[in-house]
């Protein structure tokens, strides 16, 4: 329950508050620009890919299109670091079948 | 705070993904350990929370503008292990889906983002909070304090590289004037983030922020008895 709680707040961040975001340069972007760091910057390796730079494939509306990666990225980062650790956990619990409970650190009551 | 492509010569990216792959190594081995409360939907929240937080950029002084890094939010919640996993995993997701950060930077971005900040941070987390009272205000002001720090840690794991293997031409001292300058500021919206996130959780499911240690339960206790 928390974590879908918590999932839609990253979603409401991602979709709406990132239309108020600035778009001015970061703080190492500007340390590399007034101080000629980023004379040798490559350009992207994948700078052509679909959702380079936050955009969306096929929407013009840079809000919209920002929105759009937003929720894809909430997504991937949700599934891949929660896939991990789910993987992580089956390859643990297969090596040491026989772990005494309350060995580790107690789980917390009502952990959804 | 990305490091894009070119910024770092090649050998110097090459020795920083090393060290960071193999940090990466070490914090799966020892996150094993950590593995069997099943924490997994909490720290791809953490990941799905701080990508989300990546994106939300809040002007600082003179048309530069900072964001959340949340390596040290993602300790703070889920502990350095799992928290740095999650840093690792937002860090690869922007630089392979979103073109954020150089492919030949990764290493420098995961030892800058994900290692330092989960870790130090972390480390300066756990100091603060021995110093302080071990309240709610004590866990919330050590988490202000090693937020604002974990941000200066990462510019100056920038500047080191910078020192060893800069392609640019300004001197080290310069740069780390520079960087450290603009990311005390970043630093303390980091801060307001980091500990409004962790004050939000703590009075919502106090049992879900590793860094409160014993105080988590004795809050969820409390909140217990008080119902």
């Amino acid at each position: 329950m928390f974590v879908l709680a918590g999932l839609l707040v990253a979603l409401v961040l991602a979709v709406v508050v990132s239309r108020f975001a600035s778009s001015a340069p970061d703080g190492l972007e500007t340390v590399a620009a007034s101080h000629g760091l980023d004379g040798e910057e490559a350009p992207h390796a994948l700078a052509d890919s679909p959702f380079a730079d936050h955009s969306a494939p096929g929407v013009d509306d840079e809000a919209a299109g920002g929105g759009a990666a937003g929720v894809l990225g909430v997504a991937v980062s949700f599934a891949a670091a929660a896939g991990l650790v789910a993987a992580g956990t089956a390859w643990a619990r297969r090596r040491r079948p026989a772990r005494p409970e309350g060995a580790g650190p107690p789980a917390p009551a009502g952990t959804p | 705070m990305h490091v894009p492509d070119g910024f770092i010569d090649a050998p110097t990216s090459v020795a920083a993904a090393a060290v960071a792959a193999g940090g990466v190594a070490v914090v799966l081995r020892r996150s094993e350990q950590h593995l069997l409360d099943a924490r997994a939907p909490m720290t791809g929240l953490v990941a799905a929370f701080v990508f989300a937080g990546q994106m939300l950029n809040f002007p600082v002084a003179g048309g530069t503008s900072g964001h959340l890094l949340g390596g040290l939010l993602a300790a703070v919640l889920v502990g350095p292990w799992l928290g740095s996993l999650a840093l690792t995993v937002v860090v690869v997701v922007q630089a392979l889906l979103f073109a954020d950060g150089g492919l030949s930077a990764l290493g420098l971005n995961v030892l800058n983002m994900a290692l330092v900040p989960a870790f130090l941070g972390y480390g300066l987390f756990l100091l603060a909070r021995r110093l302080l009272p071990a309240t709610r205000a004590g866990v919330l002001a050590a988490t202000a304090v090693a937020a604002f720090t974990s941000v200066l840690l990462a510019a100056a794991a920038f500047t080191l590289e910078y020192a060893v293997g800069g392609n640019g031409a300004a001197p080290v001292t310069t740069v780390a004037g520079a960087m450290l300058g603009v990311h005390a500021l970043v630093g303390v919206g980091e801060a307001v983030i980091t500990t409004a996130t962790v004050g939000a959780v703590l009075a919502t499911r106090p049992d879900l922020v590793h860094g409160a240690g014993p105080l988590a339960r004795q809050v969820a206790l409390d909140g217990a008895v008080a119902t």
